[in-house]
C-alpha cells in the first residue's frame, strides 16, 4: 500500500468504524432531514392556513429537536465519512474523489444551501409574525426540504456506483456511473423509507409535546401522519421489491458462485423478511392511525422503529457485502489492488513495489516480519489478526484446533478467491504467499497484537530504500 | 547533526505511487479553488472559535457587572450559526487537498490517526455543548446553576480550543515528508515543523476576525440596540475595533515568529514577496484600526467597509503564502512521485503487453487443469487442506468421475472434523466433469 496503514486490530482493522458512522449518519439523515422536514413544513402551513396557533407550536417545538440533532451528530457523522474513509481505505475514496468530483462537489454546494436554510427556517420562526412573513417563512421550508432530498439523491448516485458501476468501467464518465441500473430503485426505495420513518417521528414526538392533551393538535397529527404513514409503507413495499428484484440481477455481474451465492441467498431471504415484518408493523400503525388514532398507545411506535432500523442497517450492510471484492466495481479491489495490476504483482511480487514494507524480499530470515508487511498490505483493511474477523479465526474454522499445513495455508491463501468469491485474489507472489502463512503461524502462537502507523510509525526498508525497481531485474 | 545522519534521514523520505486516476480538474484550478475555499471555511472557523473565546470572556465579566453577560449571549446566538457553516464549508477545501495532495494529505491523516478520528466525537460534542450552552443561558443564571452554565461554556470553548491543533498537525506534516518516518502517534507529530507558532498565529487571527464582525454585527442600523441594555452603538463599535486592532498588532510579533520558524524547506523569495506585501496592508490596516478606534462616536467605525476589503487583501496575502510555501516544500517529493507512479505503471503496461501475447498459450491448457483452480484452494493432491486430499478422493472414486461430479453439485458433508463444501452447480455438468477427470488423472499419477 502507499499510505501508512491506519489500523485497529480486533475491530476488523477499523472498518466497523465506518460502519458505525455511515449508519448514525443514515438512521439520522434519512428520518430526520429527508423525512421530518417536509412534514413539519406541512405542519406549518396547514396551521397558517387554517389558522391554528396550536399546530404552529408543535411543529416549532418538534422542530427545535430536529435542528439540534440534524445539525450536529447528523452534520457531523457526515463530515465523518470523509474522515474515517480517509483513514480505512485512502486508496478507495481517493479513486472516488476522483471520478465523482463534480457528484460531491455538487452535493457540497447542495449541503451548503440546507445548512443554510435550516439555520434560516429554524431562527427566523418566531420573527415570521405577518401573514406576508409567515407565507415567506413557510417557502424557506419548502426549499430546505427540497434542498434535503437533493442531497440524498446525489449521494445514493455514488453508492450506487460503488456497488455497480455499469457502462463506467468502460466510459468513465460521470452520467455513466451516475445512471447505473440499482440508482432508482435505492432512490425511491429511501424516499418513501424517510416519509415512513420520519412521519411516526414526528407522530412520537408529539405524543411527548403534547402530554396529558388529547384532541387538538395530537389528534390532527395522528388523523394526517397516519395517512402518510400508510401511503409510504405501500411505496417502501413496492420499491423495497423492486430493488430486491433488481439486486440479483446486478450480482450476476460479479459471476456469484458457491459460497458467495450461499450468503447472497442467506442475505436476500433474511431482507425479505426483515421488509415484510417492517412493512407490516408501520402498515398496521398506520391504518390503527387511520381508524382510530386513540387506541395507539405511544409505545406501540417504537416497534416499527426498531424494526426500521434494523431493516436500514441490513440495507446498508447489503450494499458493502455485494461490493466484495471490490471497492470500486471491476476497477479496485477492497485491499486497494488494481484489477490491472493483480497479475503483475502476482509475478513480480507486491513487496518489490510496496512502500511502507520492511523488507523488499522474502529471504527464511525475514520471513515472519516479510509476513506481517504481507499481511498488512493484502488482509489488514477488512480482517485483525486474533481480533473480529481475525485471520486466526478464519483459519481455525476450516483447518480446526491441530497444527496447521504451511503448504496447505500458502495454496489455500492463492487460490482461496476461486471459491470466496468475496475476497480479491491473494496479490503477491508464492514467496510472500508463504511469508504470509508463516506470519499466520506465528501469529497463531504469540497472538501479538498488530500496531497501525498511527501508533508505532511508518515501517521501511533498512538502511536505504533501494532504487526504484527497473521491470527488467 | 552530522552528515551521515543527514543523509540517512532524507534516504528515508517515503516515495509513494500516486493513484493512477487523472485528476477532475487542471492543477492551477484545483490550487485556485484550495486557496479561496479554504480562506472561506476559516473565515468561519475563527467566527466560531473566536467568538466563543468573546463569549466566554464576556460571561466571565458578566459575573460582576450584568451587562456583561447579556452581550456574551447575543455574540453566542451568532457562534451556534457560524459554527454549522464552519463545518459544511469545510468540505470543499478538504475535496480540493484530497485531489491536490492525495499522498501527503491521506499519510500524514494516518500517521495522526487516532486523533484525526477523535474529530468527529469532539466537534459534535462542542456543538451540542454550545446548543446547551446557548439555550439554557437565561434559565441557569443564578447561583450553582451559572457556575454550571460558565463550565460548560468552559468545555466548549476547550474543545473549540483543541481541535485546531489535529488540523494544524496535519496541515503541518504533510509538508515535510522527510520527517515522517520519525513521527510515532499523534504528539510525535507536532515535533516536525512549526505547530506552535502557526497555533497562535491562527488564534491572534480568530479573535480579531471575530471581533471584526462583531463591528459589523452589532454597528448594523437593523440591529436592535436596545436590547443590550448599558451599551451604545458607537461603544459597542469602539470596543470590538479594539478587539481587532490589538490582535492584529500582535500579528506582527506572532507573524515573522511563524515565517523564521517554518523549515527552510520551502522558503522561497516570492513567499517572502507575498507575505511582505500582506504585511505592508497588514500594517496599512492596523493604522487605520488605530485611527478609527479614536474618531468621536459620529465617527466611529465609519471606515469599517473599507477596513474590512483591506482585511480580506490581508488574509488572502496569508493565504496566498501559506500555499506557495507549501508547493515549494512539496515540489521535490511531488516530481519524485510522479517519476516512480510513471515508471511503475510503464513496467506495468510492458508486463501486460507481453502476458495477454502468452495468455493464449495459457489458454491451451487442457480445460480441466484450468477449472481446477475453482478446486485448489481446499484440495491439493497430496495433503488434506480444507478438504481431502486428490489421492483421498481418488481412492473413493476411482473410474467413477460421474460420482465426483454428482458429490460437487449436492454435497453432503461425511466429516465432522472438516467444514462442508458449498455446491458448484453453476460451473455446469461438462466442467465439472472434466475436473473430475483431471482429478483422477493427477491423483494416479
Amino acid at each position: 500500500m502507499d499510505f501508512p496503514p491506519y489500523y485497529l486490530d480486533h475491530l476488523a482493522g477499523g472498518r466497523l468504524i465506518i460502519g458505525l458512522i455511515a449508519s448514525i449518519h443514515v438512521l439520522i439523515n434519512h428520518p430526520l432531514a429527508v423525512g421530518a422536514y417536509p412534514l413539519l413544513v406541512f405542519m406549518e402551513w396547514r396551521g397558517h392556513k387554517l389558522n391554528r396557533p396550536d399546530l404552529d407550536q408543535l411543529a416549532y417545538r418538534i422542530t427545535f429537536v430536529v435542528f439540534l440533532i440534524t445539525t450536529t451528530v447528523g452534520a457531523l457523522t457526515g463530515v465523518g465519512i470523509w474522515i474515517s474513509t480517509s483513514l480505512f481505505a485512502p486508496f478507495g475514496i481517493g479513486s472516488l474523489l476522483r471520478v465523482f468530483f463534480w457528484g460531491w462537489f455538487t452535493e457540497w454546494i447542495v449541503f451548503i444551501s440546507e445548512v443554510i436554510l435550516i439555520m434560516w427556517w429554524f431562527l427566523s420562526w418566531k420573527k415570521a409574525d405577518t401573514p406576508d412573513k409567515k407565507r415567506k417563512h413557510i417557502r424557506i421550508g419548502v426549499a430546505l426540504a427540497i434542498m434535503s432530498w437533493i442531497t440524498m439523491a446525489i449521494i445514493v448516485a455514488v453508492l450506487g456506483f460503488m456497488m455497480r458501476p455499469g457502462e463506467w468501467s468502460q466510459t468513465r464518465t460521470f452520467i455513466d456511473a451516475v445512471l447505473n441500473p440499482l440508482y432508482l430503485p435505492q432512490l425511491l426505495f429511501r424516499t418513501s423509507f424517510a416519509f415512513m420513518t420520519g412521519a411516526v417521528f414526528i407522530w412520537f414526538a408529539t405524543f411527548f409535546f403534547t402530554k396529558g392533551k388529547q384532541g387538538g393538535a395530537r389528534s390532527w397529527v395522528v388523523e394526517r401522519l397516519s395517512h402518510v404513514v400508510t401511503v409510504a409503507t405501500i411505496a417502501t413495499a413496492i420499491f423495497g421489491i423492486w430493488y430486491w428484484q433488481a439486486v440479483p440481477e446486478s450480482m450476476q455481474a460479479n459471476k456469484s458462485v458457491a459460497l458467495l451465492s450461499q450468503q447472497f441467498s442467506h442475505w436476500h431471504d433474511k431482507y425479505q423478511w426483515i421488509l415484510g415484518a417492517t412493512v407490516i408493523t408501520f402498515f398496521l400503525v398506520g391504518v390503527i392511525g387511520v381508524t382510530s388514532g386513540r387506541l395507539l398507545p405511544r409505545w406501540a411506535l417504537l416497534i416499527p422503529t426498531f424494526l426500521g432500523i434494523w431493516m436500514l442497517g441490513h440495507f446498508e450492510r447489503a450494499r458493502e457485502f455485494m461490493r466484495k471484492p471490490w471497492v470500486i466495481g471491476d476497477y479496485m479491489y477492497s485491499n486497494g489492488i488494481r484489477e490491472d495490476e493483480l497479475a503483475f504483482l502476482q509475478s513480480e511480487g507486491i513487496l518489490k513495489h510496496a512502500t511502507y514494507v520492511t523488507h523488499r524480499e522474502v529471504t527464511p530470515e525475514n520471513r515472519i516480519e516479510a509476513g506481517q508487511d504481507v499481511f498488512m498490505i493484502s488482509c489488514s483493511r477488512c480482517h485483525s489478526t486474533t481480533g473480529l474477523n481475525g485471520v486466526i479465526e478464519k483459519f481455525t474454522t476450516m483447518y480446526g484446533e491441530e497444527s496447521w499445513n504451511d503448504d496447505g495455508m500458502m495454496l489455500f491463501i492463492q487460490n482461496m478467491h476461486q471459491t470466496r468469491t468475496f475476497m480479491p485474489p491473494f496479490p503477491g507472489n508464492e514467496d510472500e504467499a508463504k511469508a504470509l502463512a508463516a506470519y499466520i503461524q506465528s501469529l497463531r502462537g504469540t497472538g501479538e497484537t498488530l500496531h497501525g502507523a498511527q501508533t508505532v510509525g511508518i515501517r521501511l526498508p533498512e538502511p536505504a530504500p533501494s532504487p526504484p525497481p527497473s521491470p527488467k531485474d | 547533526m552530522t552528515s551521515p545522519d543527514l543523509f540517512s534521514i532524507l534516504a528515508r523520505t517515503p516515495v509513494p505511487r500516486d493513484l493512477e486516476l487523472p485528476l477532475p480538474l487542471p492543477e492551477p484550478v484545483l490550487t485556485v479553488l484550495l486557496v479561496l475555499l479554504f480562506l472561506l471555511h476559516i473565515f468561519f472557523v475563527n467566527l466560531m472559535v473566536g467568538g466563543t473565546i468573546l463569549v466566554t470572556f464576556f460571561e466571565i465579566l458578566g459575573l460582576r457587572r450584568p451587562r456583561w453577560d447579556e452581550l456574551g449571549y447575543e455574540i453566542a446566538k451568532t457562534v451556534t450559526v457560524n459554527k454549522s457553516l464552519a463545518v459544511v464549508l469545510g468540505i470543499g477545501p478538504l475535496l480540493c487537498i484530497n485531489l491536490l495532495y492525495t499522498i501527503q494529505w491521506y499519510s500524514a491523516n494516518a500517521l495522526t490517526g487516532h486523533a484525526w478520528l477523535l474529530i468527529i466525537p469532539l466537534v459534535t460534542i462542542a456543538f451540542l455543548l454550545a446548543y446547551l450552552h446557548k439555550y439554557t443561558w437565561h434559565r441557569w443564571n443564578t447561583g450553582r446553576w451559572k457556575q454550571l452554565h460558565l463550565t460548560i461554556g468552559l468545555i466548549s470553548l476547550l474543545l473549540f480550543l483543541a481541535i485546531p491543533v489535529i488540523f494544524l498537525a496535519n496541515v503541518n506534516l504533510m509538508h515535510f515528508p522527510s520527517e515522517w518516518a520519525k513521527v510515532k502517534g499523534f504528539f510525535s507529530s507536532l515535533e516536525p515543523g512549526n505547530v506552535f507558532p502557526r497555533y497562535v498565529h491562527f488564534l491572534l487571527a480568530s479573535i480579531a476576525i471575530a471581533s471584526l464582525f462583531m463591528v459589523g454585527w452589532f454597528g448594523r442600523k437593523s440591529y436592535p440596540i436596545e436590547r443590550l441594555e448599558g451599551f451604545t452603538r458607537p461603544g459597542l463599535k469602539r470596543l470590538f475595533l479594539k478587539g481587532t486592532a490589538f490582535p492584529t498588532a500582535a500579528q506582527f510579533i506572532a507573524g515573522p515568529l511563524l515565517l523564521f520558524t517554518l523549515p527552510k524547506v520551502g522558503i522561497t523569495t516570492s513567499l517572502y514577496q507575498v507575505i511582505l506585501a500582506g504585511a505592508s496592508v497588514g500594517l496599512l490596516v492596523t493604522w487605520l484600526l488605530f485611527r478609527e478606534i479614536r474618531k468621536s462616536d459620529d465617527h466611529v467605525g465609519n471606515r469599517y467597509i473599507p477596513i474590512c476589503f483591506l482585511f480580506s487583501l490581508v488574509v488572502l496575502g496569508m493565504g496566498s503564502g501559506r500555499q506557495i510555501y507549501r508547493q515549494a516544500a512539496l515540489s521535490e517529493h511531488k516530481q519524485e512521485i510522479a517519476d516512480r507512479t510513471a515508471s511503475y505503471e510503464s513496467a506495468l503496461a510492458e508486463f501486460r503487453a507481453t502476458h495477454e501475447a502468452t495468455d493464449t498459450e495459457a489458454n491451451s491448457k487442457p480445460a480441466g487443469e484450468t477449472l481446477f483452480a475453482n478446486c485448489a484452494a481446499c484440495h491439493a493432491p497430496e495433503i488434506q487442506l480444507v478438504g481431502p486430499s486428490l489421492a483421498e478422493i481418488a481412492e473413493i472414486y476411482a473410474g467413477n468421475p460421474e460420482g465426483i461430479v454428482a458429490w460437487a453439485k449436492a454435497p453432503g458433508k461425511k466429516r465432522p472434523q472438516l467444514p462442508p463444501m458449498p455446491p458448484f452447480n453453476h460451473l455446469g455438468d461438462e466442467a465439472l466433469h472434466s475436473i473430475a477427470v483431471f482429478m483422477l488423472e493427477k491423483a494416479g499419477k
